[in-house]
């Protein structure tokens, strides 16, 4: 039985068959509109997001599945105590998969362990959101026609920033990428990340200003500064507004360039930039839709 | 100079760097065991300057030799049977090491689910790092508590 932890979890060729599933089920939704008939997905979800659980469900739902669970620690047993160990047994009796987060990183990991059913990583704390970067991988692919080869700008919280993360570790293994990091001193990259870099020969640069780098960017990945992340009101106040991609900035950028952004955005994005072809955001989310029909598909062994 | 009698059965410890003794008899749970123990600190060493000895009365299988390998490798191991040396160790990284140094990451799933033991995951083996198996966070030296 597989589950979801990284997106390492799956080799390239493997991503590469479920990106072509992906787009298979983008051009053909009817095909696999009762696939998974009978199938429950459970989503247990110890911290509120209403856009990753809504696309989880959306997509079970798509494929003609079931959902169950809860949307908050305080509505779950959790609030009495429960260990994920002891919940995640419960849940194999109840469901056919499970979508976790929980802002314990190694949460999932550890219901994986005692899990009878598959079980998928939907972002645990700082440390990872392997769906949310494999839809990243799968919006670029499928927009830019490619996984390597361009330029990448990684830009807002990149030290509590798990889709960054995530992201990062995910296109280490395709060729001739090189990444820009923009962030506020404040909010820089981890080590653990720049030293596996460094390991792999893949080339970076760290810099504050966004506009200084526009020109040079295929791609421009921004972040929301989150205020859950942060021990101290004070730092987040003074740190949310640091980066405002606004049309005048896109001005500096290429014509093919494109915008993306794991949402909700807040202030990073002005809204005036939402009508320039670029920016790819809205797509994005639909490609999370489609990405995550593909992987309950994968998971489940079921094949169209 | 100081004189710490033979053992008959156990190990000495020997080159460990100087300060850390105290540190090493905690983490290699010789507070809870039911042996004796000499302790000798800032000894004379010509390769080290100065040097820390254990000198542990016990059964040699009661030695954890992944503990003394993650905190300090270099250290010398002497096995003591009927009062002699007969054997010299030579440590190795283990690849896991469980239950033994906690996960400071307050973020991580180990700091509130129960019966969880802290793994950590030999992570680059040259630059000797190891990892929280479950959050990835550095195992750092200066930081370590021991599991209790």
């Amino acid at each position: 039985m597989r589950h979801l932890m990284s997106p390492l979890d799956f080799s390239v060729e493997e991503l590469d068959r479920l990106f072509n599933l992906a787009n298979d089920i983008e051009k053909n939704p009817e095909k696999y509109a009762h696939a998974c008939n009978g199938k429950k997905l459970a989503t247990c979800f110890y911290e509120p997001s209403t856009r990753t659980r809504l696309s989880f469900e959306a997509a079970m739902l798509n494929l003609g599945g079931s959902v169950l669970g809860f949307s908050d620690a305080n509505s779950s047993s959790a609030a009495k105590g429960e260990s994920v160990s002891d919940t995640i047994r419960v849940i194999s009796c109840y469901a056919d998969i499970c979508a976790m987060r929980h802002p314990k990183e190694g949460a999932p990991m550890v219901a994986a362990s005692k899990s009878r059913i598959p079980v998928i990583n939907a972002g645990d704390g700082g440390h990872q959101h392997p769906t949310q970067t494999l839809t990243d991988l799968l919006t670029i692919r499928s927009m830019k026609g490619r996984l390597g080869n361009f330029t990448i700008g990684l830009c807002g919280d990149l030290k509590f920033g798990r889709t960054v993360h995530s992201l990062i570790n995910a296109l280490m293994r395709y060729e001739g990428i090189h990444f820009v990091f923009i962030s506020p001193e404040e909010l820089k990259i981890p080590d653990y990340i720049t030293d596996k870099l460094k390991e792999n020969g893949i080339t970076y640069e760290e810099v504050i200003s966004l506009e200084s780098v526009m020109p040079k960017l295929d791609l421009l990945y921004m972040t929301r500064v989150q205020r859950e992340r942060f021990f101290n009101e004070e730092d987040y106040v003074r740190l949310k507004d640091f980066y405002i991609l606004t049309a005048e900035k896109m001005e500096k950028a290429k014509p093919d360039m494109l915008v993306l952004h794991p949402l909700p955005r807040v202030n990073e994005i002005s809204v005036e930039v939402d009508d320039d072809p670029r920016a790819a955001y809205f797509k994005q989310a639909q490609y999370g839709v489609y990405v995550r029909m593909a992987l309950i598909l994968t998971l489940l062994g079921i094949n169209v | 100079m100081l004189n710490v009698g033979k053992i008959e059965e156990g190990f000495v410890l020997d080159h460990i760097e100087a300060g850390k003794s105290l540190t090493l008899y905690y983490n290699l749970g010789l507070d809870k065991k039911d042996c004796t123990v000499a302790m000798i600190m800032n000894a004379k060493s010509g390769k080290m300057g100065k040097k820390d000895i254990l000198k542990v009365e016990c059964s040699i299988e009661d030695l954890n030799m992944d503990i003394l390998a993650v905190v300090d490798h270099n250290i010398t191991v002497n096995v003591v049977k009927d009062g002699e040396i007969v054997e010299k160790k030579e440590l190795v990284l283990p690849r896991e090491i469980k239950g033994v140094f906690k996960c400071k990451n307050p973020r991580c799933i180990t700091s509130i689910e129960q019966g969880l033991p802290h793994i950590f995951v030999l992570a680059d083996e040259k630059k000797e790092v190891y990892r929280c198996k479950y959050c990835e966070e550095k195992y750092s030296q200066r930081v370590k508590t021991v599991v209790q």
